[in-house]
């Protein structure tokens, strides 16, 4: 029942958004909506806690254990904050002339689609429609990436739309793969496809069929992940786009992509079980990782637009999950996990804080953001807050994730330890050397002339600080939980 | 076993399908391009037909008037609206000149027919042996997409891909389940909607759908 409120919601908040998203009251009712789903999703962990793992709807489309409730939850609170964000920045951006009514229709239905679409994605049992809700999570934000119509914009857009189709495409040859592999165990019709029913006979399936599957489904979602070399749409759709876009597209969309690869590994490696080299998949995964993080730690050091800066920290931040997922095992799970949480409540928080500070500053050049703390204490504050954050400094969260995967890394594949620490150690020095300039230093702008919705950015940050220092034991069993069912 | 007469008329498709694969890498003009796109779709629509009248998989048939409707009919339609719309119909020159193309696309053929042959011998449909013709296809729509620098060409190279796609469902497992074949064909629907707007943007803002103008954001 839960779900239905869950995914429904979001639907019919971009229906009545297509339609009267321009008016005056349209970014309240877009929170409005939003902080409806948020109540879902809360309900539907709460059961989830209470019952345990959930199959619900007709054959079982649905399915809900530990791993997909907490990113159902994760996704609901990101895009309540992010949607109480654009409340103030959405007017300014029209009042600066940037944005007209239709756009503004446009993009709070599109908003409530993405966020919809990203839901279904991370609840649905059956492994088509995963890949339906993921490509339609892509479409419903090809024009909120284009929606400024600039030049650079519709490139942006234009880029996003091919690298991520193509993916998309790959992933949809793997999904064949895997059904090929599934119908002769399970029979044709829909339920082949069922995650549950897949994972109930992972260890009979085809494993010739299932690497071959997986590859294709690394490569097609892991272009959504923004795993480099396949990176390349992330920085610009990350620049060009709003700024509430940015953030739940680095916050949320990564994550969900990642979700789909996670369980498809599952799959892969209940199917080599038997075979001698059956860590195919996480070697793939931890191959990916680590390119992402080195090659992103080094372009950090060359960007000169802010937006873009922290786009390559999300690749770089996406590629040490894949590489803690990639190790696997209880540990490197739990780590992966954890810093996901961190990574999305984090880098939505710094996309707030810049969103605000390239407001008041009329540009995304880092060069023309200077002495935020001296015009708007509260934007430089939460700036520095946020980049310290996810920089990994303690006692922030971000530590506690990061800390833990290079220890399992130094034990397990201590090969890989100086890679992972000189890109950290070359993201820290290049980030941190940008952004302090940006906070302090003298500066030529004026005052923001409205009182920026800094509030989510505090509460990220919080959220972060407190699971730095302290995890409640019961969340801390719930990640153990999902940790388990990613397997080894 | 020896070919059945539909499972000749079926191969004869397939064929016809990596033959008008390789017609679109050739093809410089926009208009043409839909044409074969067209054509392509038809061929994919009868031989799925087929598939369906001689295993008796009804649900093979939906799936054959889905792609009937959208990529014979609907699209082509939109396509032809909007070069003539947009008055774009001139001679896209693609980058690497076509002799050079044509060879790359054979040594892809060649390549996949090597992918594709250890998951048809593990098939079981009557149709396995053209699992290695859908790769073809898809690789050659990838390799149009690469070669063109124009938009409506690499949409067209982007639907002749999900066109291969859904023929190595087809030859693989005799289609996908009937709500995931539903899915995709929505979202190429909805996808091929949002690129009607966004041709118009693209148009608005740089006067022509030459990707050229799209080249500035990139790592210095």
């Amino acid at each position: 029942m839960e779900i239905y409120w869950l995914l429904g919601i979001p639907l019919l908040g971009g229906i009545v958004l297509a339609f009267w998203g321009n008016s005056r009251s349209a970014p309240e009712v877009n929170a409005l909506f939003s902080f409806l789903t948020l109540l879902a999703a809360a309900w539907l962990t709460a059961r989830i806690v209470a019952d345990g793992p959930m199959l619900t709807g007709g054959e079982g489309w649905f399915f809900i254990d530990s791993f997909n409730v907490f990113l159902v939850a994760l996704t609901a609170f990101v895009a309540f904050t992010t949607s109480l964000f654009s409340r103030p920045y959405m007017r300014i951006e029209e009042e600066h002339g940037r944005l007209n009514a239709k756009r503004l229709r446009l993009y709070h239905s599109s908003y409530q689609i993405f966020i919809g679409a990203m839901l279904l994605a991370l609840t649905t049992n059956n492994m088509g429609i995963l890949w339906v809700s993921m490509e339609a999570a892509t479409l419903a934000t090809v024009l909120l990436v284009s929606l400024y119509r600039t030049p650079a914009a519709l490139e942006a857009a234009w880029k996003y739309f091919i690298l991520c189709g193509v993916g998309i495409a790959l992933a949809l040859f793997g999904t064949i793969l895997l059904y090929f592999a599934a119908e002769k165990i399970l029979g044709s019709g829909g339920t082949a496809l069922l995650w549950t029913h897949l994972n109930g006979v992972k260890a009979e399936l085809e494993p010739t069929v299932l690497q071959l599957a997986f590859v294709f489904l690394l490569v097609g979602y892991g272009t959504k992940v923004g795993l480099a070399p396949l990176h390349s749409w992330l920085p610009d759709a990350h620049a060009e786009g709003p700024t509430p876009v940015s953030a739940v597209l680095s916050g949320l969309l990564l994550n969900v992509a990642l979700y789909a690869v996670m369980r498809s590994k599952v799959l892969v490696d209940g199917a080599l079980g038997n075979e001698v080299d059956n860590s195919m998949a996480g070697n793939l995964m931890m191959g990916f990782g680590l390119f992402s993080v080195v090659l992103a730690a080094f372009l950090i050091k060359r960007q000169t637009d802010v937006k873009r800066m922290f786009a390559y920290s999300s690749i770089e931040h996406m590629g040490l999950i894949t590489f803690a997922f990639g190790m696997g095992g209880p540990v490197a799970n739990f780590a992966g996990l954890l810093h996901m949480t961190m990574h999305s409540l984090t880098k939505s928080a710094i996309f707030f804080a810049v969103g605000h500070a390239t407001q008041s500053a009329g540009t995304q050049m880092m060069d023309g953001i200077r002495g935020l703390i001296k015009t708007n204490p509260t934007i430089g504050w939460g700036l520095m807050l946020g980049t310290v954050a996810i920089l990994g400094v303690p006692p922030f969260g971000v530590f506690a994730s990061e800390f833990l995967i290079i220890t399992t890394a130094m034990h397990e594949h201590p090969w890989a330890t100086p890679f992972l620490l000189i890109a950290l150690g070359v993201a820290f020095a290049s980030i941190f050397g940008k952004v302090q300039p940006m906070v302090f230093g003298e500066t030529p702008l004026a005052k923001l002339p409205y009182q920026p919705a800094l509030t989510p950015v505090f509460i990220h940050l919080g959220l972060v600080l407190m699971l730095g220092l302290f995890i409640p034991p019961y969340l801390a069993m719930w990640y153990r939980q999902a940790a388990a069912l990613l397997g080894g | 076993m020896s070919l059945t007469y539909h499972l000749q008329v079926v191969n004869l498709l397939a064929a016809l399908l990596l033959l008008i694969s390789f017609a679109m890498l050739s093809q410089r003009r926009i208009v043409g391009l839909v044409t074969l796109f067209a054509w392509q779709g038809a061929a994919l629509s009868l031989s799925t037909a087929i598939v369906a009248w001689s295993t008796d998989q009804h649900h093979l048939y939906y799936s054959a008037a889905l792609t009937l409707a959208l990529k014979v009919i609907a699209m082509p339609w939109f396509f032809y609206r909007l070069v003539k719309k947009l008055d774009v119909d001139r001679d896209v020159e693609p980058m690497i000149n076509i002799p050079t193309t044509m060879l790359i696309g054979i040594a892809l053929v060649i390549f996949s027919f090597n992918l594709a042959l250890p998951i048809s011998e593990l098939s079981g449909t009557v149709m396995r042996s053209t699992l290695g013709i859908a790769m073809a296809c898809v690789l050659l729509a990838f390799l149009m997409m690469i070669t063109r620098r124009n938009a409506i060409p690499q949409v067209i190279g982007f639907l002749a891909m999900e066109n291969g796609l859904f023929f190595a469902a087809t030859s693989a497992t005799y289609g996908m389940p009937l709500v995931v074949e539903l899915g995709v064909a929505l979202d190429v629907l909805i996808g091929v909607f949002v690129l009607g707007i966004f041709f118009f943007q693209i148009r608005e803002t740089f006067d022509s759908l030459d990707l050229k103008h799209m080249e500035k954001l990139k790592e210095r």
